[in-house]
């Protein structure tokens, strides 16, 4: 172990907690408002000791929202279904392509092979408002507007170039020979792929997914155009909290604090995956 | 058991021709070591054997069926590479399990048939250790392990004691032709290492620039070298090369080095009136007294694994080595002594193009 002074060490704990503090006490404040009413939230000063109150989260489970003038109907549950149903079919169709095209790219060199992946790549460079006037006229036509695969498609367009160019990367990390002993061992191509280059992979193709996911469930714009109420993601659907007799902050809050939590959780369930130098010692450098 | 036929390979990388006209045919578990300098195309070589790389022109035959455009995962053939590719998710067992595995082998008789090389390979002990957890010499023992648990027809060993210590090696380079032997298959075995070359192989085929420039037991490459170059990559401390122009003589061909005139016999008349190399191995130098020799002065004496190297020059200049069993060494620095050696100790090249000239050439 490396030497330490003690008052390093305290001035790196100091450092670390002003870090700390400033990254998560935006989180920490709004996970309290979540458990006030707008009264507590807006009265000044704002102060750390209030009534704890579970009504934002009853509003948003049982979808009535009541204001001072008069209940609302809103659809955060199911706003939170579409999320995670949008976004997990979305990664898992990128998955399904994204991640064979990866290993394409990453160990086969074709004709245009790289023009292919840049122009993949560049569907993340235009600005989503330029992309989504014409997608929205060939959706009507194509009758795919506010529907479930026409938006996990358009959600292809951030899903795919990022687990495609991640995990090439990752697939190109592996040594070939490792792949050429397995099949020279007598199994066959495909064998091989799910055997070797997908495990070995898979610290990259967990992290690929996760920001996928992650850049899914943020996505705004493509579904406040392409899709009706029934169909929205939270993100659009929290808009409903900007009420005529003004903003929810307490409903708002706790939305976020739901709407946070299916991304937290996976992505502490993907950590494990996460763990790098699993192919560390398999050949010599 | 098989035999292993090559016939006319040739690969090229990008215009760049790798290997041409790559001739050979092996005898059932015969050995044979494919020997070069380094970035001469032998791991391409064993590649396009294993089907890794395809080829460009030519043909593989094992038992005389064409296995060229053959999957390689259906070529029966095991391979150690040089870097191990052990998959690193896998334990020991199961890496050396995998060829059993493929073939659908599986319970008792797959246990035993990994028990069995590991014992062998002295590995039987870290079974159930990742890649990672192993020594260098365990992983290198591991990825042989591999290579012949599914008792291949063909196996190709890709200098796979490049990467273990000194010890090792030395041990390995005892342990390995009896093993390869047991295992009755043909084995190519790439290094770059003359001395084990010289250790395992039943014949050494040396691989300069992409092609077969002799093919021949180890002795007949020793003693016999097809060309300069050939002659130069076996031997240590490396072989004497005198720069002469042969002429004829009253006997036969006589050329001069320093003082001395050398009668070399009538079998080197091809080699009258063109410049060419004179080499003699320094094991085959004897140090004496001034008169009768080479006249040399000792320049420096280096104790070097029981022998004593001597650095010699000449009058005109040519520096010469010899090398002797250090008990016999007599000579000190500064000292003027006489070289002798013999005529059947002398190999002469073409300078222009190192081949060999004259008595015992082409052999």
């Amino acid at each position: 172990m490396e030497h330490v002074s003690t008052t390093e060490r305290v001035v790196r704990g100091i450092l670390i907690g002003l870090v700390l503090i400033f990254f998560l006490f935006p989180i920490f404040w709004i996970f309290l408002m979540s458990f006030q009413t707008n009264e507590t939230i807006l009265r000044i000063p704002p102060s750390l000791f209030f009534e704890p109150t579970i009504s934002n989260y009853k509003a948003l489970i049982t979808g009535r929202l009541e204001t001072t003038a008069g209940d609302l109907d809103i659809a955060f549950m199911r706003n939170l279904g579409n999320s995670v149903l949008l976004s997990t079919g979305a990664v898992l169709l990128s998955l399904l392509l994204g991640v064979p095209a990866a290993y394409a790219f990453a160990r086969f060199r074709f004709r245009l092979g790289e023009n292919i992946a840049f122009t993949l790549l560049s569907f993340r460079f235009a600005p989503p408002l330029l992309v989504l006037l014409p997608l929205s006229l060939y959706f009507k036509q194509l009758g795919l507007t506010d529907t479930y695969v026409g938006l996990i498609w358009v959600y292809q367009l951030i899903c795919l170039p990022l687990i495609l160019w991640i995990v090439r990367g990752y697939f190109e990390d592996i040594s070939p020979d490792i792949e050429h002993a397995y099949r020279i061992s007598g199994n066959s191509w495909l064998r091989t792929f799910f055997r070797i280059a997908i495990p070995l992979a898979r610290p990259g193709i967990a992290a690929a997914a996760l920001l996928a996911f992650i850049f899914a469930w943020n996505n705004f714009i493509f579904a406040l155009i392409l899709a009706s109420a029934s169909k929205q993601p939270v993100t659009v659907g929290a808009l409903a909290f900007v009420t005529a007799s003004g903003i929810q902050y307490g409903q708002i809050a706790a939305a976020i604090v739901l709407s946070v939590t299916p991304t937290l959780l996976l992505a502490l369930y993907a950590q494990r995956y996460l763990v790098e130098g699993l192919s560390l010692g398999a050949v010599k450098g | 058991m098989a035999r292993l036929e090559l016939k006319a390979l040739a690969k090229s990388f990008k215009g760049n021709a790798v290997l041409s006209d790559i001739s050979l045919s092996t005898a059932q578990g015969e050995i044979v070591v494919i020997f070069g300098p380094s970035g001469t195309g032998k791991t391409v070589l064993l590649r396009l054997i294993a089907g890794v790389d395809d080829l460009d022109r030519g043909a593989i035959l094992v038992d005389g069926r064409d296995v060229t455009d053959v999957a390689p995962d259906r070529r029966d053939i095991g391979m150690a590479f040089q870097n191990f590719a052990l998959f690193p998710h896998m334990s020991a067992f199961d890496n050396i399990a995998s060829p059993l595995t493929a073939r659908r082998m599986n319970g008792q008789a797959m246990r035993d048939g990994v028990m069995g090389v590991a014992r062998m390979l002295k590995i039987d002990h870290v079974l159930d250790h990742a890649p990672r957890e192993l020594s260098n010499g365990q992983k290198q023992r591991t990825a042989l392990a591999r290579a012949l648990a599914g008792s291949p027809k063909i196996l190709l060993l890709d200098d796979p004691l490049r990467n273990v210590d000194a010890k090792l090696r030395y041990e390995m380079r005892l342990e390995l032709p009896p093993l390869l032997k047991q295992s009755g298959a043909t084995v190519l075995y790439v290094t770059q290492d003359y001395k084990e070359a010289m250790a395992l192989a039943d014949r050494i085929a040396v691989l300069i620039d992409g092609r077969f420039v002799q093919v021949a037991s180890s002795e007949e490459i020793y003693l016999n070298p097809a060309s300069v170059r050939v002659a130069r990559l076996f031997g240590d401390p490396t072989i004497n090369l005198i720069e002469v122009v042969p002429r004829e003589s009253a006997v036969g061909v006589a050329v001069s080095i320093g003082n001395k005139v050398l009668e070399l016999g009538a079998g080197h008349r091809a080699a009258v009136g063109r410049p060419a190399l004179l080499g003699v191995r320094p094991e085959a130098m004897r140090i004496g007294a001034p008169n009768g020799g080479i006249a040399a002065r000792v320049i420096a004496v280096t104790p070097l694994n029981e022998r004593a190297v001597t650095l010699l020059k000449t009058q005109d200049g040519q520096e010469i080595l010899a090398s002797q069993p250090a008990q016999d060494r007599t000579a000190e620095p500064d000292s003027d002594v006489g070289i002798h050696f013999d005529e059947k100790d002398i190999l002469l090249f073409d300078q222009s193009n190192g081949a060999r000239i004259g008595a015992g050439a082409g052999a």
